[in-house]
């Protein structure tokens, strides 16, 4: 019985999750209030602009927040509290049950260590096996990322990878373990799109195969729209609209996610007319104004939109907003 | 809007089989030979008044450093930039000096490209200051003003310093710091890349308004294939330092016939899952070659679908297929 419960909980169940720094001008309120689930072999997209604190969820879960970072609320992972646990309960499932990628490969390689050492290291530790089999798993995993030439590759270190190849490399050590879920923030930004292309399939792929869910943190609306089943909008540390993907592409319902999507041109569009923008900035983490992040930027801005905060409610099925619009 | 762009007119700026060179390694101490690096080989193209002309491609293309060429900011090993009829390369320091205020860059990065210690007012107005230095002070501030209201700034922040702007703010700054001379051509070398998807709209619309009120010729260079094509006239495809397709932005995307194109907009992600998840795509195997290597005959034979014998060995030539259409490959009429 219980094993039958334990494969209904989502993978990662957040709840009510604050993160904050403290800097020497004040608290910056970098994630406010956080609440989403990832079910098992889901792909849940978390775009936002620079600050809306969309990458600081992450690190939060992960237990890598910077030194002066402070994160409270609830974060499950299939069921087990892990937030503000100790390294050692920790290590138990990130980078094993969990893993995350980042948009900077050598931000998780060591350079002084070949690429060898670094996946076996994991494979010897947390699954127990002898280095002829760590060696062996490892360069399986490498031909399955498609890195040409693995065997030979396999005692090279980081720095003589191209970029792409890099990046390949990080997320064969993600997957080393056949983590249950998959976080990437941002993982082809620094890419050239002819290899995003690549490496988006190439994760699209190990999904399917690996039954893995996948949280995919990025600006480009582009990429969630080929990649994600469910997405969340973020700004100014909240989240304000979550909707299935089809549904927040063709009928976004809070005024920031429709100017997003109307402020970007599209390869495909026929009109060469101004574009729509969002006027103004993004908010300020340490002096977020009063109510609505938004209300500075929003043509629909109300005189309540100063005053109260607009609560994360449901307006459909799997959809919900932050914005106290009836409908846009 | 871009209408077609002016046709007709003699060009403002022509460029005949540009090539830049870079000497890596090689140094006092070193025992390796000092290699080659082509970043730009053989690049020829004309550029009309008042017109937009795209430069896309992968990092390492070389379309910075033809940007930059163009400027005469890098010295080149061969070729011709011709301005208004006259080559570039034989005029005088002081004359080129001149010309100078009549080419502008504006850069990627906004905030490093402007001096931390000078005001924005000081910063706006250095141009004007450097080939007018007899302008009274209160005429100065007066266009310096006119500038800043035209960009987007409160005329009134003229005493405020970078870093008290946000990074769409501070491109607005180099922008105006572009425009104070009102120059004929602007590089423009990947001005939005570093901003927010909601602040390049606003930089882009800035830069089709500028354009429209005073005609200034721009030379987009940029990454994002998307954004490109919202704002030239031309779009200009480098492939390892040389030009692999060159067309009216509609035709190119419309009829992309060098394979590099074809894989190059199939891989941009469209923002519509319906769309995105039904499209058929063109994917590359590998990375771009290195360029101090680059293989022989069709530098991108390495990569491509439809390459063969004949592409390992002779260079395609560009070629004209097509009223203002023009591409480099063997196979160009295949389907």
């Amino acid at each position: 019985m219980a094993a039958i419960a334990n494969a209904d909980l989502p993978v990662l169940d957040v709840n009510g999750l604050e993160t904050t720094f403290s800097t020497p001008e004040g608290e910056v309120k970098a994630v406010n209030g956080v609440s989403f689930q990832v079910r098992a072999g889901e792909a849940v997209g978390v775009v936002g602009e620079s600050g809306s604190g969309k990458s600081q969820i992450f690190m939060s879960i992960m237990g890598l927040l910077a030194s002066n970072g402070r994160a409270r609320g609830s974060v499950k992972f299939k069921g087990t509290e892990i937030l503000g646990q100790p390294p050692s309960k920790l290590n138990k499932i990130r980078g094993v049950r969990m893993s995350m990628i980042f948009q900077d490969p050598m931000t998780s390689l060591n350079p002084y260590l070949t690429v060898a050492r670094q996946m076996t290291e994991v494979l010897v530790e947390h699954k127990g096996m002898s280095m002829a089999e760590a060696r062996k798993a490892s360069i399986a995993l490498l031909d399955r990322v498609q890195i040409p030439e693995a065997a030979q590759r396999f005692d090279m270190y980081p720095h003589e990878f191209s970029g792409g190849m890099r990046q390949r490399v990080m997320i064969a050590m993600a997957l080393l373990c056949q983590p249950e879920l998959l976080i990437a923030d941002e993982p082809t930004t620094a890419l050239d799109v002819t290899v995003q292309a690549q490496i988006l399939e190439l994760i699209g792929g190990l999904r399917r195969d690996f039954n893995m869910a996948l949280t995919l943190i990025t600006h480009d609306m582009g990429v969630i729209a080929g990649m994600c089943d469910r997405v969340m909008v973020m700004y100014g540390g909240r989240v304000v609209e979550a909707a299935p993907a089809g549904k927040l592409f063709h009928d976004p319902q809070h005024p920031y996610s429709a100017g997003l999507l109307r402020s970007m041109p599209r390869l495909d569009e026929t009109m060469h007319d101004r574009l729509t923008t969002i006027a103004g900035q993004p908010p300020n983490l340490q002096r977020l104004p009063s109510g609505c992040a938004f209300r500075d930027r929003c043509d629909y801005r109300m005189e309540i939109c100063a005053t109260e905060l607009p609560p994360l409610r449901g307006i459909a099925p799997e959809r919900s907003k932050a914005c106290h619009l009836q409908a846009l | 809007m871009p209408s077609a762009g002016p046709v007709g007119t003699a060009p403002l700026l022509s460029v005949q089989d540009l090539k830049v060179h870079f000497h890596i390694g090689g140094g006092l101490l070193s025992r390796r030979r000092a290699a080659v690096l082509k970043a730009v080989d053989g690049v020829t193209f004309d550029l009309r008044p008042g017109e937009t002309l795209g430069l896309v491609g992968e990092s390492g293309c070389g379309k910075s450093t033809l940007g930059r060429a163009v400027l005469r900011l890098l010295p080149t090993a061969a070729g011709r930039v011709v301005w208004l009829g006259q080559d570039l390369a034989l005029l005088s320091h002081e004359a080129m000096r001149q010309k100078r205020q009549q080419m502008q860059i504006v850069f990627q990065d906004p905030l490093a490209a402007l001096n931390p210690r000078m005001t924005v007012g000081d910063i706006i107005a250095e141009p004007m200051k450097t080939f007018q230095p007899n302008l009274p002070a209160t005429e100065t501030k007066k266009r310096v003003q006119e500038i800043m209201a035209k960009v987007g700034l409160l005329p009134n922040q003229i005493n405020r310093y970078p870093h008290e702007f946000s990074g769409g703010q501070c491109q607005r700054i180099g922008i105006a710091r572009a425009m104070i001379n009102s120059p004929q051509l602007i590089v423009c070398d990947e001005p939005v890349s570093a901003l927010d998807v909601s602040i390049q709209a606003q930089i882009v619309n800035l830069l089709m308004d500028l354009q429209r009120d005073m005609g200034m010729a721009l030379i987009f260079i940029s990454h994002n294939l998307s954004v490109v094509r919202h704002i030239s006239h031309r779009i200009m495809v480098l492939y390892l330092g040389r030009v692999a397709e060159l067309a009216d932005r509609d035709e190119l995307y419309r009829n992309p016939r060098h394979p590099y194109t074809q894989a190059l907009i199939s891989a941009v992600p469209i923002p519509d899952p319906d769309v995105e998840r039904s499209r058929r795509r063109v994917v590359l195997t590998g990375d771009l070659p290195s360029p101090l290597k680059p293989p022989s005959g069709c530098t991108f034979r390495t990569r491509c679908p439809k390459a063969t014998e004949l592409c390992a060995r002779e260079v395609p030539p560009l070629e004209t297929i097509g009223r203002g259409h023009e591409v480099a490959c063997h196979h160009w009429d295949q389907q």
